[in-house]
């Protein structure tokens, strides 16, 4: 029996038959429409999933005249001094170009290495400084990337908050709701006054990225702030989530009337649509005791959906550990073009 | 990943008239289709030729909307810009933000 070379979720060499690959597909696509009620994909969709994986070749790509736009998360985080990439002595500034004349994106980000609005928000006139003398000298869309992140504006991770965690311990769940819409007016406040010093500069847009990280209160405080953010300023804005479900810490937030706790991304970004949000990064991420073809026919099952229900650009995430990709630092390339070519032919996405 | 990406799936960037489209998803909120179909019908060509650096190449450099090769007196960096945004009708903050700065009212 053919036996063709796939990848377990953490990107280890995986040897399965098609009926295999073709039973992981149906599973990860069932558990998607199990959980969030939502259509599964059909034989002919599984079927040409199953051709992109088998397809002959240790690269991919989708049909010349087919290509998608790239928008990245992390960007000039991956070409400069940072350890966790590839540390190279080059400055965000030639970074993006870089990116722009040598690789070919479509846009670039820069972002701090401590991605989070919350420690931008005091190097902030700093930051600006890079993306000014950047913004001369590039022509690509460049983006400022940095995450919400909640749970640094609570006491266990250094910020000012109570710990909400400690309050439900304790029993005390208004308490622990009262301190956790604290955090999140003090976290919209801060990517408000970075946006807004951001948008001074002839920045194109902002990434907000990895929303609803510490959860629904987390997730309403940057629908609040892309709000004001769209009212105040001309920055265009790409909101990208942590997961595929919003995590109920809090579990009482609505927006728009509807509950955020326990939301789909094909709700999560009707939200950031209603907000004003420009493009929606849809986020699945990947469970790593699955194989790759069960974490990509879940994710083009969720994606489908938001592609159906969200009508502005949606750019489904696809780095280290989302997308049907799997969670390894040095991502073989590939489960990368095989998952890409699956999910821009089979969801029709906007970019990746 | 970044190359990966770009080769198998990505438009292409100031290689083709990927920077482009994106802007008009940026800006004006558009569908992939809808974006490609306006810069192609801008430039008066179909939506193949969009993704083909050879011809794009050529475009680029004659109405200088900035390309990946650095030819000596072409429209550079925000210059580039300031051409996109008048012939696509896309507004461009670092743009709007330079037309301040010289306090011409163009």
């Amino acid at each position: 029996m053919t036996e063709f070379t796939m990848r377990t979720g953490t990107g280890k060499p995986l040897y399965m038959t098609k009926e295999q690959i073709r039973s992981d597909l149906e599973d990860g696509t069932n558990w998607a429409t199990t959980k969030a009620k939502i259509p599964e994909l059909s034989g002919n969709e599984i079927d040409h999933i199953l051709g992109i994986l088998t397809r002959p070749g240790r690269q991919i790509g989708v049909e010349q005249g087919k290509g998608i736009v790239l928008t990245t998360d992390g960007g000039t985080s991956r070409y400069t001094g940072i350890c966790r990439y590839s540390a190279m002595p080059v400055s965000r500034e030639q970074a993006v170009i870089i990116g722009e004349r040598f690789i070919g994106f479509d846009t670039f980000e820069i972002g701090h290495a401590d991605y989070s609005f919350r420690p931008v928000k005091t190097i902030a006139m700093d930051e600006a400084t890079v993306i000014e003398n950047t913004e001369l000298n590039s022509v690509i869309p460049v983006f400022y990337g940095a995450m919400p992140n909640l749970g640094i504006y609570f006491q266990s991770q250094g910020g000012k908050w109570p710990s909400p965690t400690d309050f439900m311990n304790e029993g005390k769940i208004d308490e622990a709701r009262a301190v956790q819409e604290s955090a999140a007016e003090d976290m919209t406040n801060d990517i408000v006054y970075v946006a807004k010093i951001f948008a001074k500069t002839g920045l194109d847009g902002l990434d907000i990225d990895t929303t609803a990280a510490a959860g629904d209160a987390d997730f309403y405080g940057t629908l609040k702030a892309i709000e004001t953010i769209k009212k105040e300023t001309d920055l265009a804005l790409e909101v990208g989530m942590a997961g595929e479900k919003v995590f109920g810490l809090h579990a009482d937030l609505k927006y728009e009337g509807e509950r955020l706790a326990g939301m789909w991304p094909h709700q999560q970004g009707l939200m950031v649509e209603k907000a004003g949000g420009d493009i929606f990064g849809a986020v699945i991420n990947t469970d790593t005791g699955k194989s790759c073809p069960w974490n990509l026919a879940r994710s083009i099952t969720f994606v489908k959906e938001v592609m159906k229900t969200v009508t502005i650009p949606v750019h489904p995430n696809m780095g280290m550990g989302v997308g049907g990709i799997p969670m390894c630092e040095v991502i073989p390339m590939d489960v990368v073009t095989r998952s890409g070519v699956a999910m821009v032919e089979l969801t029709n996405c906007d970019g990746v | 990943m970044d190359l990966a990406y770009r080769m198998s799936i990505g438009m292409g960037g100031i290689g083709t008239a990927g920077d482009i489209v994106a802007r008009l998803q940026m800006t004006k909120r558009m569908k992939l289709d809808a974006a490609k179909e306006y810069v192609a019908k801008k430039l008066g060509v179909d939506q193949f030729t969009l993704h083909d650096t050879l011809q794009m190449r050529d475009i680029r450099d004659e109405i200088e909307l900035g390309s990946i090769t650095a030819l000596p007196g072409k429209a550079k960096g925000i210059e580039s810009k300031a051409r996109i945004a008048e012939f696509f009708d896309i507004k461009i903050n670092s743009v709007e933000r330079l037309k301040k700065k010289l306090s011409l009212g163009i």
